[in-house]
C-alpha cells in the first residue's frame, strides 16, 4: 500500500473565498484539515501609527477604512472615546441619528456577509438580492454625508449635519427615459426619513426572501449545520464577541449590557444561538437584521417630531456653522484653531467600545495632552475570530473551511488595520 | 462606596496588597499597574477568583512610552496593556505592566490563560519588539515577510525605512531606502508647552 503523508497547501492571498487578502497555509491529510496557519497583514496600513501623527479630526476618515463594510460604526467607537475623555455631551438628536445609522450600518454589513457567505457555499441569488438592498442604504449614506461608503459623518460632539429634507433623485440619461426615472424616484419624493421609513416597511419582506432561499434549504443546511462548532466556554476564552459569541448561546450585547447613546430607550431583542455552529450564527445574524429594522423604525418616529441641534455647541470641540463663522470674529478664530491645531484631549487614557456588526469594536486612546493621540489601539473584533480559525477548522474538510471563513464575517480592513 | 468600580478597586487592594503598584480611576475606568514579574499570577487570579471573574481577554497591546512626559511611566520605555472584561459582572479592567529592560523588553506569555492572547502577543512583538517568554509561536504577524525593525516604536519613522518596486531589469521586486520625505503639516502641540515635532 502506498504511504500516505500530510501535505501542505497554499490558499490565497488572491482567492474569491478568502474575503480579501487572506493567505492560509493548510496542512492537509487527504481532504481533512490538520492545521491552518493564517498569514495576515497584507492590507496592513499602520492606521494606528498614522493616527499618532494626525489630529483627532483628521483621523476620523481613517476609521471608515478599517472595516470598510461597516464604516460609520468604526467612526462611532473612535468619537465615543474622544467624547469620553473630553467629557462633552452629544445632543440628543445626534444620538438618535447615530443609533439609526448604526443600525443601517449593521444591516449593510449583514447583507454583505449574507451575500458573500451564501456565494461561498454555492448560492448565487442571495448575493444579488442582498446587493439590491445595499444600494438603497448606500443612497442614505450619500444623502447624509455625500459619500456612499467612507462617510466621515460622525464627529466628536455629534454628527456633521442634520438629515436632509430632500432625497437625491435619479436623472434621465440616454439609457433611462423619464418614465423609468419616475418609477425609480417613486419613493424619493419626500425627505431622507421618508425614504428610510419606506425601506423599513419593505425590508422584512426582503429578509423573508433570503430566508426562503436559505433557511430550510437542504444544501445550505448540509453545508452549515454542525460546521465550526464553538462551545460557549471556548468562545469566551478565544475572545469572541458579537454574533460569534451569541451564536454559541451567550447573551452578551453591548447595546443592552453597557448601553451607549440612546440604546436604553430602544426596544429590541437579542437573538442567541444554541449549538454554536455556522447555521446558528446565520440565524442569529438574520434575526439581528430584523431587530435592527425595528430600531431604525423607532428612531425615525422620534426624529420626525424632535428637531434640534445635531452637534455640540461647544466651539472648542465642534466647529461653528459657516454663517456664524463669516460674521463673527470669535467664531472665525474657533474655526481657524479647530482646523489647524485641532482640539486637545486631557492627559490620560480611555477605552470605548460599540457593538459593531462583527463584535466588540473599541478604540483605546492614550493622550499626553497634545492635539494628537500618543497611542491609538484599535480593538478589531475580527482579529481574535480569525485567530480562532485554526481551532474551528480542526478535522473539517477543505470545503467547510470556506463556510467557516464565511461565518466569521472576515474583513481585512479591520484585521490588518 | 456603592460604585462598583470603587468596590472592585477595594477588593483588588485587599487581595493583591503589595503586588498592586498603582491603581487609578479615570473616565470611570479602572487601571491597575503591576510588576511585569507578577503578571501571570495577577491575571490568573483576576480570571479565576469569583469576586473578579474577568473571563475574557478583550485586548492586549504594547505601548512605547519613549516620548511620553516622564514621571508617570517609572522611567520605563515599554509597557503591555491588557483589557479584561467580565461578562458576569459586566465590568472592565485595564492592567498595565511596565517592562524592566528597555533594550530587551520581555514578559511572560499569557497564552496558557487565554488562547486569544496568541495573536495579540505576536502583534505586540511585531510592532514593538516586545518578547513574550514561552510563547509557542512568536513570529511576525502584520508586517511583511523579512521586515526589519519594529514599526510602532516611537523612534521608527512614520514613512518607514524601505520602499519596494518592481525592477524590470532584474525581473523581481527590489527594496530601496525610502525616497520620500516625512511631511508633517500639523505640529504636535501640548497646551502651555509649545510645539514639538512629530
Amino acid at each position: 500500500m502506498a504511504e500516505i503523508k500530510n501535505y501542505t497547501m497554499n490558499f490565497g492571498p488572491q482567492h474569491p473565498a478568502a474575503h480579501g487578502v487572506l493567505r492560509l497555509v493548510l496542512e492537509m491529510d487527504g481532504e481533512v484539515i490538520q492545521r491552518v496557519d493564517p498569514h495576515i497583514g497584507l492590507l496592513h496600513r499602520a492606521t494606528e501609527k498614522l493616527a499618532e501623527n494626525r489630529t483627532y479630526l483628521q483621523s476620523v476618515p481613517y476609521m471608515d477604512r478599517l472595516d470598510y463594510v461597516s464604516m460609520m460604526m468604526n467612526e462611532h467607537a473612535f468619537v465615543m472615546t474622544i467624547e469620553k475623555m473630553l467629557d462633552i455631551n452629544v445632543p440628543i438628536r445626534a444620538q438618535y441619528i447615530r443609533v439609526m445609522f448604526d443600525e443601517i450600518t449593521r444591516v449593510l454589513n449583514h447583507l454583505l456577509w449574507l451575500g458573500a457567505h451564501a456565494l461561498d457555499v454555492g448560492a448565487m441569488t442571495v448575493f444579488l438580492y442582498a446587493f439590491r438592498e445595499r444600494e438603497d442604504l448606500f443612497d442614505c449614506y450619500e444623502a447624509v454625508s455625500g459619500a456612499r461608503m467612507h462617510a466621515a459623518y460622525y464627529r466628536p460632539g455629534g454628527v456633521y449635519r442634520d438629515l436632509p429634507e430632500t432625497m437625491p433623485k435619479f436623472e434621465t440619461t440616454h439609457k433611462k427615459n423619464i418614465k423609468q426615472v419616475n418609477k425609480l424616484n417613486n419613493n424619493r419624493q419626500g425627505s431622507l426619513l421618508d425614504f428610510i421609513s419606506d425601506f423599513t416597511t419593505r425590508f422584512p419582506g426582503y429578509i423573508d426572501e433570503y430566508e426562503t432561499l436559505l433557511t430550510d434549504n437542504r444544501i445550505w443546511k448540509q453545508r452549515t449545520v454542525g460546521i465550526g462548532v464553538v462551545s460557549p466556554e471556548r468562545a469566551i476564552a478565544l475572545g469572541m464577541t458579537g454574533p460569534m459569541l451569541r451564536g454559541s448561546g451567550i447573551e452578551w450585547d453591548l447595546r443592552r449590557k453597557q448601553p451607549y447613546e440612546v440604546y436604553e430607550q430602544m426596544k429590541f431583542d437579542i437573538p442567541i444561538g444554541k449549538e454554536g455552529d455556522c447555521y446558528d450564527r446565520y440565524l442569529v445574524r438574520i434575526e439581528e437584521m430584523r431587530e435592527s429594522n425595528k430600531i431604525i423604525k423607532q428612531c425615525i418616529d422620534w426624529l420626525r417630531i424632535n428637531p434640534g441641534p445635531v452637534i455640540s455647541i461647544n466651539n472648542k470641540i465642534a466647529p461653528p456653522s459657516r454663517e456664524e463663522m463669516k460674521g463673527d470674529m470669535e467664531a472665525m478664530i474657533h474655526h481657524f484653531k479647530l482646523f489647524t491645531e485641532g482640539f486637545h484631549l486631557p492627559e490620560g487614557e480611555a477605552y470605548a467600545a460599540v457593538e459593531h456588526p462583527k463584535g466588540e469594536f473599541g478604540t483605546y486612546i492614550i493622550s499626553d495632552g497634545a492635539n494628537k493621540p500618543y497611542r491609538l489601539k484599535i480593538r478589531a473584533p475580527g482579529f481574535p475570530h480569525l485567530a480562532a480559525l485554526n481551532e474551528m477548522t480542526q478535522g473539517h474538510m477543505l470545503s467547510d473551511l470556506v463556510a467557516i471563513i464565511g461565518t466569521q464575517d472576515i474583513v481585512f480592513g479591520e484585521i490588518d488595520r | 462606596m456603592s460604585n462598583p468600580i470603587q468596590i472592585l478597586s477595594q477588593d483588588l487592594k485587599k487581595y493583591f496588597g503589595k503586588k498592586l503598584i498603582k491603581s487609578s480611576v479615570q473616565f470611570h475606568e479602572l487601571t491597575i499597574t503591576v510588576a511585569a514579574s507578577s503578571i501571570l499570577d495577577v491575571l490568573k487570579n483576576l480570571r479565576d477568583r469569583k469576586e473578579f471573574d474577568f473571563k475574557q481577554l478583550i485586548d492586549l497591546c504594547g505601548v512605547d512610552y519613549l516620548e511620553y512626559p516622564k514621571g508617570s511611566t517609572n522611567n520605563k520605555r515599554f509597557a503591555v496593556v491588557y483589557h479584561l472584561l467580565s461578562l458576569k459582572k459586566n465590568q472592565r479592567i485595564r492592567v498595565r505592566a511596565f517592562l524592566e529592560d528597555d533594550n530587551f523588553p520581555i514578559i511572560d506569555t499569557i497564552t496558557n490563560l487565554w488562547p486569544a492572547s496568541d495573536w495579540y502577543e505576536r502583534e505586540a512583538f511585531d510592532l514593538f519588539g516586545i518578547m513574550f517568554l514561552d510563547h509557542p509561536d512568536l513570529r511576525r504577524i502584520l508586517t511583511d515577510y523579512g521586515f526589519v525593525g519594529h514599526p510602532f516604536r516611537k523612534d521608527f519613522p512614520m514613512i518607514g525605512k524601505v520602499e519596494m518596486r518592481y525592477d524590470p531589469t532584474q525581473k523581481r521586486v527590489v527594496y530601496e531606502p525610502v525616497s520620500i520625505e516625512e511631511r508633517n503639516n500639523v505640529p504636535r502641540v501640548i497646551n502651555g508647552e509649545g510645539s514639538r515635532n512629530g
